[in-house]
C-alpha cells in the first residue's frame, strides 16, 4: 500500500487518528468474543471470574437435555422455513425482476415492509393472526406457527438478495436459451438458476441465520412448550448467568462461522451444466 | 411507395421465385402499447440470401428481427418461416437461430457448452452433441479453448463462440442482430469477411440488422432500408445508391446533396431559386422534390469551361471551403442558396481551387436523382 501512496491516501497525523480508529472499531466488535471464548472455558459458576481452565460447561451442555431439545427444535424450524423460503422468496425476485404485471409496484413494496417492521410488532401481528387462525382451524401453537412466522420474514431478505442478483443478470440470457431450443422451465433450469444461484445461496444462509438467531417473534408465537436454542438461552440468563451460556454461544459461533465458509465456498465453486 | 414508379425507375430487385422465400413477411405490425414499432411491412427473404436489415436505433430494424426468431409476437400479420406460419410459434419451436448483440453466452458454460447446449436441448446425447460442438469450434477456429469460459475470451473471441453456438444446430435461417456492433475496427472488417464467406460456404440464409450502412453495403445480397417502423426500400446495395425511392434512403446511404425543387415536367425540374435543371422524373409537375447529387458525380471547373452538353445541368458557385485528403479534395461550393460538397480527384496544387474563387460545377444528366420529399 504504502508504496503507491496516492494523493488520496491520507498522511501524518490525520492517518494515525484514523489508524487508531480502525483499531478501537475492530476491538469493539471481537473483544466480546474473545472474553466470550475464553470465560467459556473457566473453572468457576460466575462468569468474569476466572478459576481455572475446565471443559466442564461443554460437558454439560452436552448432557443438557432441555438445550439439546431446543437446538433441535432450532435446526428443525430453520431446516423448513430456510427451504421454503428460499423457494417463495426467489419466486417472488423473479416475478418481480422479470415480468411486467398490475400492481407490481404495490407488491414491491410490500415485500420490503417485513424488513422495516419492528420485530415485536411482527410477533404481536402474528401471533394475533394465528390466535384468530386457530380458533377457526383449531391448530396449536408450536413448531408449525414459529415456522410459518419464521418464513414470513426470511422470503423478504431472500427476495431482496435474489433480486440484486437476477438486476445484474443479462435478461437475453433466457432469450438465448429459448431461442436454442429450451423449454420455459429448462431456461430456468440451465441458465438462470446457476446465473442467480449465488444470490439464491446467499439469500438462504441470511434466512437460516434469521431463524437461528430469532428470539422476539419466537417467543411471542410458540407455544406447547416448544422453545428454540435463543429462546431457552434468553430464559436461562434470567434464571442467572453460568459459563454454560458462554459454551452454548461458543458452539452457536462456531456453526455459523463454518455456515458462512460453506456459503462462500459454493460461491466460489458454483456451476452446473446441462444434465 | 403509394405510387409505384415506372418500371425503369424501380429500385426493387426482382421479386424471388415463391419456392426459394426463405421468410416471408406479410403485413406485419408491432405495436408496444401505443407505439407502433414495426408498421404493417411486407418482406421476403430468399434461402441462401445475404439480408441486411439496415435503419438508425429505434427504427424497428431489430423488432422485426425479433418477430423472425420468436422473441417477439406480431400484433398483425403473417410470419412464414419456408411456407410455415410461425407468427404466435415460440422460438424453440423455429428452425432459426440467433447471434445476438453482445452474444448472451452463458457466463457458467464453457465454450463447449456453450456451443452444444442447442443440441442438449433437442435431445442430443452428451457424446454426439459435445462431439459436433467442437466440430464447430474447430469451423469458428477456437480449437483448445473448449473448456474455457466466456469471460475468459476477448470479444472476437465470444463473437465466434455465439456464432458457433447458433450454428451447431444447423438453422435455416441465422439471425444475427448487431453481431459486429461490439468490435474494434479492424477485427470488424476481417469478421465482416469472415462471415460473408461462412455464408457462402453454408447457403444458409444469414439476416443481418445493423445501423451502419457501409457493412449493410459491402456484406449483402440485399438491404431493406427502415425508417420510424416502416419498410422504405428493399434492394441491392447500387440500387439503394443510385435509385433511392426516398429522401431518407438518399440522405442515410452514402454522401449526398439534396436540393430542394419542384417538378415542371417529366424532363424539368425547378430549384428553389428558380434556375430550370434538366432532371428526368416520374413525378406530376409541381410535386415538391429533392435532387439528390453524389459528391463525387459533380465537376468542378472555372465559369466559362461548361462542356455545352452539360449546360442544362450546371450551377456558378463560389468555393467556400477545401478539405484535403491526401487521396481527394473535397470542396464546399456555396451556389446562391445553398452549399454543396463536391469530391474531386487529388490534382497538383497550382490546378486546385481556393476559397473565394468563382467556378462552375455541372453533372452529367444521368447522375441526378429527383427524390419525392414526402
Amino acid at each position: 500500500m504504502s508504496t503507491s501512496a496516492g494523493i488520496t491516501e491520507p498522511r501524518g497525523w490525520f492517518r494515525r487518528v484514523l489508524q487508531a480508529n480502525a483499531w478501537l472499531v475492530y476491538a469493539f466488535f471481537y473483544l466480546p468474543i474473545v472474553l466470550l471464548v475464553i470465560y467459556s472455558f473457566s473453572d468457576n459458576r460466575n462468569v468474569g471470574v476466572w478459576g481455572g481452565a475446565t471443559l466442564d460447561w461443554y460437558r454439560e451442555f452436552a448432557n443438557d437435555e432441555p438445550i439439546k431439545t431446543a437446538l433441535g427444535n432450532s435446526l428443525k424450524i430453520a431446516a423448513a422455513s430456510t427451504t421454503v423460503s428460499v423457494v417463495l422468496g426467489t419466486m417472488a425476485a423473479l416475478a418481480l425482476e422479470r415480468y411486467k404485471f398490475r400492481g407490481r409496484g404495490f407488491f414491491d413494496a410490500l415485500l420490503y415492509l417485513p424488513v422495516i417492521i419492528p420485530d415485536v410488532t411482527m410477533a404481536v401481528m402474528m401471533l394475533l393472526f394465528f390466535a384468530e387462525a386457530a380458533k377457526i382451524l383449531g391448530f396449536s401453537r408450536g413448531f408449525s406457527t414459529i415456522t410459518l412466522s419464521h418464513i414470513a420474514f426470511s422470503i423478504s431478505f431472500v427476495s431482496i438478495v435474489v433480486r440484486a442478483r437476477l438486476a445484474g443478470t443479462d435478461e437475453k440470457l433466457e432469450e438465448a436459451a429459448m431461442d436454442l431450443y429450451a423449454s420455459r422451465w429448462q431456461a430456468f433450469r440451465y441458465v438462470t438458476l446457476p446465473t442467480i444461484m449465488p444470490g439464491v445461496l446467499g439469500g438462504g444462509l441470511l434466512a437460516l441465520t434469521l431463524s437461528l438467531d430469532d428470539v422476539v417473534i419466537t417467543q411471542f408465537v410458540t407455544g406447547g412448550g416448544w422453545n428454540t436454542l435463543p429462546v431457552y438461552v434468553f430464559g436461562l440468563i434470567r434464571k442467572g448467568v453460568t459459563p454454560l451460556i458462554n459454551a452454548v454461544s461458543v458452539v452457536m459461533l462456531v456453526a455459523s462461522t463454518v455456515l458462512v465458509g460453506l456459503s462462500l465456498l459454493a460461491q466460489r465453486i458454483r456451476g452446473g451444466e446441462p444434465v | 411507395m403509394t405510387n409505384p414508379p415506372p418500371t425503369d425507375w424501380t429500385a426493387t430487385s426482382p421479386p424471388v421465385d415463391d419456392a426459394a422465400i426463405a421468410v416471408n413477411l406479410t403485413g406485419i405490425t408491432k405495436r408496444f402499447g401505443d407505439v407502433t414499432a414495426v408498421n404493417d411491412i411486407d418482406l421476403q427473404i430468399a434461402d441462401g440470401e445475404f439480408f441486411a436489415m439496415l435503419g438508425p436505433s429505434g427504427c424497428g430494424k431489430t423488432t422485426t428481427l425479433r418477430m423472425i426468431a420468436g422473441l417477439e409476437f406480431p400484433t398483425e400479420g403473417s410470419l412464414q418461416i419456408f411456407g410455415v406460419e410461425v407468427g404466435t410459434q415460440p422460438p424453440n419451436k423455429r428452425p432459426v437461430n440467433t447471434v445476438f448483440q453482445n452474444y448472451a453466452l452463458f457466463p457458467h458454460l464453457t465454450v463447449r457448452d456453450n456451443v452444444s447446449f442447442g443440441l442438449r436441448m433437442q435431445g442430443t446425447n452428451k457424446r454426439e452433441a459435445a462431439r459436433r460442438a467442437d466440430e464447430l469450434i474447430e469451423l469458428v477456429q477456437l480449437s483448445g479453448m473448449e473448456k474455457r469460459k466466456p469471460a475468459q475470451l476477448s470479444g472476437g473471441q465470444q463473437q465466434r463462440v455465439a456464432l458457433a453456438r447458433a450454428l451447431v444446430n444447423e438453422p435455416q435461417v441465422l439471425l444475427l442482430d448487431e453481431p459486429l456492433g461490439a468490435l474494434d475496427l479492424k477485427l470488424r472488417q476481417e469478421m465482416q469477411t469472415e462471415l460473408k464467406s461462412l455464408q457462402r460456404d453454408l447457403g444458409v440464409s444469414f439476416v443481418f440488422v445493423t445501423h451502419d450502412q457501409e457493412e449493410a453495403l459491402t456484406m449483402s445480397d440485399r438491404i431493406a432500408v427502415m425508417h420510424e417502423g416502416n419498410l422504405l426500400q428493399v434492394g441491392r446495395a447500387e440500387d439503394l445508391y443510385e435509385r433511392p425511392e426516398s429522401r431518407f434512403v438518399a440522405d442515410f446511404i452514402g454522401q449526398t446533396n439534396l436540393i430542394d425543387a419542384t417538378v415542371a415536367d417529366a424532363d424539368m425540374i425547378v430549384l428553389t431559386n428558380g434556375t430550370k435543371v434538366k432532371a428526368p422524373n416520374p413525378h406530376p409537375a409541381g410535386t415538391s422534390v429533392a435532387m439528390s447529387l453524389r459528391p463525387e458525380s459533380i465537376e468542378i471547373g472555372r465559369p466559362g469551361t461548361v462542356p455545352t452538353e452539360y449546360e442544362p445541368t450546371s450551377l456558378p458557385g463560389v468555393v467556400k471551403s477545401v478539405t484535403y485528403l491526401g487521396h481527394a479534395l473535397v470542396y464546399d461550393v456555396g451556389v446562391d442558396w445553398i452549399d454543396l460538397e463536391v469530391r474531386t480527384e487529388n490534382v497538383p496544387a497550382e490546378q486546385r481551387f481556393t476559397v473565394g474563387d468563382d467556378v462552375a460545377i455541372w453533372w452529367d444528366r444521368h447522375a441526378d436523382w429527383v427524390v419525392p420529399n414526402e
